[in-house]
């Protein structure tokens, strides 16, 4: 056994900050490739902590970043149930960014999904051990004993330890082998699938819950930041003279300049720094700054919009074929032929981002809200120029989210307070306005999505060609990259599950121009919008319920595999053995949908339903949306979806996360829109960048299936199937086909 | 010299009097559970009571509350214990939270004018608090459920 080892006292309170504790133990992560790691039997590489103290109190250490989704109640609940824990004696150390952890980035809806099992074994290894240190107490074989809620039972006698009396033994014993290590079946679940108490909701409610806004330290100045209104903009000449008159005003400072390709380091500007906010936001108004725009200042997303259409009209490169679509001749009047387009999107977090550094001898100390601590710590590290083996120089204390969405994965933010911690030699907290917020994003991507497909006498189809063309996120690493990787290209565009003898998925090369990166879901957003809506469409033609057309477009059970058809199918980096792209699965959200929501019922003329469904981040989701649209106006009067996401860990927050979803995909149907012009963000707050208010809020209801299957994420995919839900409903309810979002434009909201 | 009640603390700050009432807070107090969330009025994250009244410390002057009471979240109550608190709890209504307090801010206030308020009154008085998360709908039944159990008590 490499990768475990006994921590001492001593060594896990330096490490982790808890206060006292008899028995800790520290597994590296991840289990497999530490194992062939010699480096991770060093002390210094151990990571993941489970703690007893004598009196019984358990400390769990969470290293993934919580930013509303639950996810310090729901990694704790899947150790303590493993390790049969009392869940009223469990508390939540928060880990700070470190590499032993294994991975911390928190996106990409994976921290279940992609580690269930991996921390799973956290709770086992230490069930095993307080097992062991009991059978030994009794002299009796481990398998005599049996570990439950937080005290070992001798099976024979009724006899128990508890927990905490065992905790001084069992940390003494040798480590074990981690081959023997039985998992609990899923049958004998004590936490997992039930609603514990929320780590965090009591400090949320008594207003003490601690965000990255929120770090106070002694000296500290406020920084607030004027960047370049274009990306790749730089400061030609700057006059600061009035801006240093403002009582509370201590510096003002020019950040470095950064070049092109932007990656998600910061993109320069001048800082005003100050004794408080209210200083630095008056101070950076008194600024005079000539700018530089550069040649990113040629962009105006409506013609760029025009021109992602005019791409997808045309073939574009093959990703993934079945037969051969061309060799058909489309008879146009059963041939329905579309084109979607999504604009940019902000990710718009209550929270703003925000970042504070401070040096100590030769340490760089940081308290940030981030979704990715390590990635950060090591941006941080490059910046300073520290070697590889420095990363210990860079502490980054990772605070709670105000929401996130994928902004919070980069950490241009956070290098900003570094540097001007540097620059200053005090602690600098960087506070964005929502100005800041709105104008200097990661934007998910301007977007266009073909669709063509031929419907014989049946209402099936045989003969489909999809194409997008839009921004990829790989630009921001390299101004080369103009095709969606592979990886993106699975985001439900290339993985399309229909039963098809002649398919085309191509995608299109385009220039860049602001900032891409993922919001919510990523480009399942735009190519779910296409995918749903196009199903309608078809439906329509066909005089079908759009529930019939989606079955006859899945067509038989299955599993299917994209990687036959050509296609580098990354499948969200799951196993497709345990998470198939299964086609019975699908079939049986659209039907529970249909009957949950009732979407076949008799309605008023001007009302509608509209359903959709994608499967992503391996979690399958059908919406349902109910809509009236009156006077030119549209209200959504009802919103259903229906989530089978396998296991359920923590379902009230399942719940949530789906709740949320239907009100993020709302608000992107309805009016989510970034525009540019000449380079330049038009929207600023949330007056022009609007997101759903209770007011445009219907009914909401969440359908959870129960199943045993490896389990799905559940951030993002309650998002994709939303918007076009809601659009489906809206020509239902009206005729007006929306194929362009949001739905503002033509409809008000 | 401004001079003001906050949480029942007389307070004297030596400050711009056109600092937003939020970064006296926050700064300047260190009581941050007024979050700041657009700066103009718009999201209601920093709502706070004046006189009882819900207002937008972002947008609110100190000089305008000069010799008036302010209460923050952290004043709502000991212990968490106001029955909007106990509903938020009840129906664990916060995702990131960070909207929170000026939700329970508002909501708190519409309770204290309107004991029995309707689904549009909830609506209309609560629009202004932005909620990206989405928790809208638990808000509401929080807000309903809270004034079902204040009626109750005053019975």
């Amino acid at each position: 056994m490499k990768n475990i080892q006994n921590v001492s006292r001593r060594q896990f309170l330096k490490l982790s900050g808890i206060t006292a504790s008899s028995f800790v133990l520290g597994i590296s992560l991840p289990l497999s490739k530490a194992v062939a790691n010699e480096k991770s039997t060093d002390f210094h590489e151990l990571n993941f902590f489970v703690s007893i103290k004598e009196n019984g109190d358990i400390s769990l250490i969470c290293h993934r970043s919580e930013m509303g989704q639950g996810i310090r109640t729901s990694v704790p609940q899947i150790i303590a149930d493993e390790l049969e824990a009392n869940w009223s004696k469990v508390s939540v150390v928060q880990a700070k960014a470190d590499k032993k952890y294994g991975s911390q980035g928190t996106a990409g809806s994976a921290s279940i999904r992609n580690h269930f099992t991996t921390i799973r074994k956290m709770g086992a290894i230490a069930r095993d051990m307080l097992e062991q240190a009991a059978a030994n107490i009794w002299q009796v074989d481990k398998s005599q004993v049996s570990a439950k809620n937080h005290y070992v039972h001798h099976n024979a006698t009724g006899q128990k330890i508890s927990f905490g009396e065992l905790a001084k033994v069992a940390a003494k014993l040798p480590l074990p082998d981690i081959k023997t290590i039985k998992l609990k079946s899923n049958n004998d679940f004590s936490l997992i699938g039930k609603d514990v108490k929320l780590v965090d909701l009591d400090n949320i409610v008594a207003g003490k819950a601690q965000f990255a806004q929120d770090i106070q330290l002694p000296d500290m100045l406020i920084a607030t930041i004027q960047r370049p209104p274009v990306v790749g903009g730089k400061v030609k000449s700057f006059d600061a003279t009035a801006a240093k008159k403002v009582k509370g005003v201590v510096d003002v400072i020019q950040l470095k300049d950064r070049n092109i390709p932007v990656d998600v380091l910061p993109l320069s500007g001048i800082a005003v720094l100050a004794t408080n906010t209210w200083a630095a936001i008056e101070g950076r108004k008194k600024l005079s700054i000539k700018w530089e725009h550069g040649d990113k200042k040629s962009h105006n997303s409506e013609e760029y919009k025009q021109a992602l259409i005019k791409k997808v009209n045309t073939p574009g490169e093959k990703v993934r074929a079945i037969g051969d679509v061309y060799s058909h001749k489309f008879d146009s009047d059963n041939t329905v032929e579309a084109t979607y387009t999504v604009p940019y999107l902000h990710h718009a977090p209550m929270e703003t981002p925000a970042s504070t550094a401070m040096f100590k001898e030769d340490k760089c100390i940081i308290w940030a809200g981030t979704q990715n601590p390590q990635w950060a710590q090591g941006m941080v590290a490059r910046d300073l120029g520290l070697a590889k083996d420095e990363m210990d120089k860079v502490e980054l204390n990772v605070t709670l989210m105000g929401g996130a969405f994928g902004r919070k994965s980069k950490g241009d933010f956070i290098v900003e307070s570094v540097e001007l911690a540097k620059a200053t030699g005090r602690p600098v907290k960087v506070i964005w306005s929502r100005e800041d917020d709105v104008k200097h994003g990661f934007y998910h991507s301007s977007s266009a999505n073909y669709f063509k497909a031929q419907l014989d006498d049946n209402g099936k189809v045989d003969n489909l060609i999809t194409r997008n063309a839009y921004p990829p996120i790989g630009w921001l690493w390299d101004q080369n990259v103009k095709t969606p990787s592979d990886s993106q290209l699975s985001l439900g565009f290339a993985d399309i599950p229909f039963e098809l003898n002649n398919l085309s998925c191509e995608k299109h090369s385009v220039e860049s121009y602001v900032r891409p990166g993922w919001v919510r879901s990523v480009a399942c957003i735009n190519n779910g919008f296409a995918l749903g809506s196009f199903v309608d469409e078809l439906a329509v033609k066909a005089k079908k319920t759009p529930r019939q057309m989606w079955l006859n477009l899945i067509g038989n059970d299955r599993q299917i595999d994209p990687t036959k058809e050509g296609f580098k199918y990354s499948n969200y980096n799951l196993d497709p053995k345990e998470h198939p792209l299964d086609t019975k699965r699908i079939k049986h959200l659209i039907n529970l949908i249909s009957d949950k929501a009732n979407v076949e019922e008799e309605l008023p003329n001007n009302q509608g339903w509209g359903i959709s469904f994608l499967r992503s981040f391996g979690t399958f989701v059908a919406a349902a949306s109910k809509v009236e649209v009156k006077n030119n106006k549209v209200k959504v009067l009802e919103m259903h979806t229906a989530v089978d996401c396998g296991i359920v860990v923590t379902p009230d927050r399942v719940k949530a996360q789906m709740e949320g979803a239907m009100i993020f995909g709302l608000s992107i149907a309805l009016m989510g829109e970034i525009s540019v012009k000449e380079g330049q963000v038009e929207q600023g707050n949330f007056h022009d960048y609007p997101v759903a208010r209770m007011n445009q809020i219907p009914k909401l209801f969440v359908h959870l299936v129960k199943s045993d299957a490896p389990p799905g994420g559940i951030g993002e995919p309650g998002v994709p199937p939303v918007a076009p839900s809601i659009t489906n409903a809206i020509y239902h309810a009206s005729k007006i086909r929306i194929r362009d979002l949001p739905v503002n434009k033509v409809l008000q909201v | 010299m401004i001079s003001l009640t906050v949480n029942n603390k007389i307070i004297k700050l030596d400050i711009e009097p056109q600092m937003p009432l939020l970064y006296a807070l926050r700064d300047e107090l260190k009581l941050t559970g007024t979050k700041f969330g657009c700066g103009a009025g718009l999201c209601g994250a920093c709502t706070v009571h004046l006189d009882g009244q819900a207002i937008r410390s972002c947008v609110t002057p100190v000089s305008a509350v000069d010799g008036k009471k302010i209460t923050t979240i952290e004043g709502l109550s000991n212990n968490s214990e106001h029955h909007i608190q106990i509903a938020w709890k009840e129906f664990k209504v916060p995702q990131c939270g960070y909207c929170q307090s000026g939700q329970m801010m508002s909501a708190s206030a519409l309770l204290s004018q309107n004991n029995n308020p309707t689904e549009q009154d909830i609506e209309t008085f609560m629009q202004g608090n932005i909620c990206r998360c989405g928790t809208y709908k638990r808000i509401k039944k929080a807000i309903q459920s809270a004034a079902q159990n204040m009626g109750d008590k005053s019975e």
